[in-house]
């Protein structure tokens, strides 16, 4: 569904020289640095998957976003979607894909939500019948229904959010962008627009991308992560992966009822690789590489040896992840 | 299409009456200024039948519907572009399926169409009640106006698109968008009937697009000028849009390729 191939997007930037003698001869002639936002760029994507783009600010995610979906053309390369090159036939390709910007509002400000949707339909020209089903279906997935009447300057942020998400499905896309749709949001509004997009996946077999800097987010939605670095692809593979591979691995603390030492920990684990720290004489912690294979090991030996009266599990969290990778100088990886 | 259109006039009318008192205080400002020409001119005339080929009646009527075409051509998309441009928002123009000068254009139109209705109308109501003005004495005289007020309105337009397009390349150019506004009133005959101008400067002006703003309507209104002549003007104008169209398409076509969007 979509192929894109050698990606790459330059960016001339003007380099301010300092002190009023440098601002006086930039009047005359300006310095430029070319920036490369993004750097040979490749991979495909399947209909029906949901994946995340990941990276530190700066990295490229949204630029990549934006050339994705025709707002940027890209300096090389090439990029097909649904059959559409975006950036050339920009008005027909954008009727088959919706975005959402969690830092830009595409509803009308001074407007009720539901006077946008209906210049969207407008403007996607979509059946007047079978739209308005759609769109109930949307109003009532999103829970919308109470504010959206009201001006969008009124509305809450996770008001105005699902507001967003709904405006950009109008149209039924084929394909739907999600540049950090959930900054700023608190857990239940999170939470229900995650669960509505998994629902959307599943039942519509809607492709989803979205950029994302919140780890719950692509844990409750995504199989597959990209991870972007300077402008570079350096992981493609599914999120389990990742983290096996660039984690901490996982601790679990365990607290106990009697005095339990570091050593009798030890002996009832036997030879299995991991480390046992004593954080006081009640509680330890087992740090393990691979939780997928050791993990349930580790907790059904130590519960049923031990009378353990309370359990904390921490995994690494993508941020450990993604500075793990740029702290780290191994070659790309690519697991598609 | 047409119905996205139309959809776009109605949108930009809700949000055009969402602020009422801009709305008065838009009537109040018209009045004000129409008002002071009057006065104005009238102490120029002085005991004068006749100045720049226009009696003291016709320059009224001139000074009333100088200001009414101004309501409705008037618009302020090239500071809209200018705005989205900086914010970012141009993101959100390019991923809907229009073309986005076009619906600059529209949102434009139902501006000028609600300024029309709303501001001119009550205001010129207001003013002939208290000054002597002369309308139209026939409906193709009527038709003629309508016409050139039509020309008018996308002359200004595009005027519009090319400084709102020029921030594409510039990032910041408010001050030029100034001038052009000041330049747009002196030139196109707001201030001033262009026959009052000297000779050369009329000569000058003549190779400008700026007097087919506001000049030609109004003069058409006035019924100073014959109806063959009133079709000459518009035909000048027909003819200016279709100049102005050139360095909009090429502007456009190298703004996609040079977009940036700020802000992230």
């Amino acid at each position: 569904m979509i192929q894109v191939n050698h990606l790459q997007k330059d960016f001339r930037i003007h380099q301010s020289r300092p002190g009023l003698g440098g601002a006086f001869r930039d009047l005359f002639s300006r310095e430029y640095k070319t920036v490369k936002a993004v750097d040979d760029l490749s991979f495909t994507v399947e209909e029906g998957e949901m994946f995340a783009l990941i990276g530190e600010n700066g990295a490229g995610k949204s630029t990549t976003i934006k050339m994705l979906t025709g707002i940027l053309t890209p300096s090389d390369g090439e990029i097909v979607i649904n059959g559409y090159v975006p950036f050339k036939q920009r008005e027909d390709y954008v009727r088959s894909i919706g975005v959402v910007f969690g830092q830009r509002s595409q509803l009308w400000w001074d407007l009720s939500p539901l006077e946008s949707f209906r210049l969207l339909k407008s403007v996607y020209k979509v059946d007047e019948i079978e739209g308005e089903k759609w769109l109930e279906r949307l109003i009532e997935e999103l829970e919308i229904t109470p504010f959206v009447s009201q001006p969008v300057r009124k509305l809450s942020l996770g008001q105005r959010m699902r507001c967003e998400v709904a405006a950009s499905l109008i149209h039924k896309p084929r394909l739907l962008f999600l540049d950090e749709p959930t900054v700023g949001l608190d857990v239940l509004v999170k939470q229900k627009i995650r669960e509505f997009l998994r629902n959307l996946n599943e039942t519509e077999n809607m492709t989803i991308l979205l950029t994302t800097h919140d780890v719950s987010d692509i844990e409750a939605l995504c199989k597959r992560v990209l991870v972007m670095d300077k402008g570079k692809l350096i992981f493609d593979g599914l999120l389990n992966d990742l983290k096996e591979k660039w984690g901490n691995g996982t601790e679990v603390s365990f607290q106990m009822k009697k005095r339990t030492s570091a050593a009798v920990l030890r002996q009832a684990l036997g030879e299995m690789p991991c480390k046992i720290e004593q954080i006081n004489d009640f509680t330890l912690s087992v740090k393990v590489a691979r939780s997928q294979e050791m993990l349930p090991f580790v907790l059904s030996t130590v519960m049923s040896s031990f009378e353990v009266s309370d359990v904390k599990i921490e995994e690494t969290s993508t941020e450990d992840i993604v500075r793990n990778i740029y702290s780290s100088d191994q070659e790309v990886a690519s697991h598609a | 299409m047409r119905k996205l259109y139309m959809e776009l006039i109605r949108m930009r009318f809700l949000t055009m009456l969402a602020y009422r008192v801009n709305y008065y205080s838009g009537i109040i400002i018209y009045a004000i200024n129409i008002g002071a020409y009057y006065f104005l001119w009238g102490a120029i005339y002085g005991g004068q039948q006749q100045l720049g080929g226009l009696t003291v009646e016709q320059m009224t009527s001139y000074v009333a519907i100088a200001w009414m075409s101004r309501a409705f051509y008037f618009n302020n998309i090239d500071t809209e572009i200018a705005q989205d441009v900086r914010e970012g928002k141009v993101a959100i123009e390019m991923i809907r399926p229009y073309n986005y000068l076009s619906v600059k254009t529209a949102q434009a139109f139902g501006e000028g169409i609600f300024r029309f209705l709303f501001f001119a109308g009550p205001g010129i109501f207001l003013i002939s009640l208290i000054i002597p003005f002369s309308f139209p004495a026939t409906a193709s005289g009527w038709g003629l106006y309508l016409i050139s007020l039509m020309c008018a309105f996308l002359i200004n337009t595009q005027i519009n698109l090319v400084t709102g397009l020029l921030t594409f390349f510039l990032f910041r150019n408010d001050g030029m968008m100034r001038a052009k506004r000041v330049v747009v009133d002196l030139l196109s005959g707001l201030v001033l009937p262009i026959s009052f101008f000297p000779g050369w400067a009329q000569t000058v002006m003549g190779y400008l697009p700026f007097q087919a703003v506001n000049y030609y309507p109004s003069l058409i209104f006035t019924g100073a000028i014959t109806t063959q002549r009133s079709w000459e003007l518009i035909g000048f104008q027909v003819i200016w849009m279709f100049v102005i169209l050139v360095p909009i398409l090429v502007m456009w076509r190298l703004a996609r390729n040079k977009l940036v969007v700020q802000g992230g």
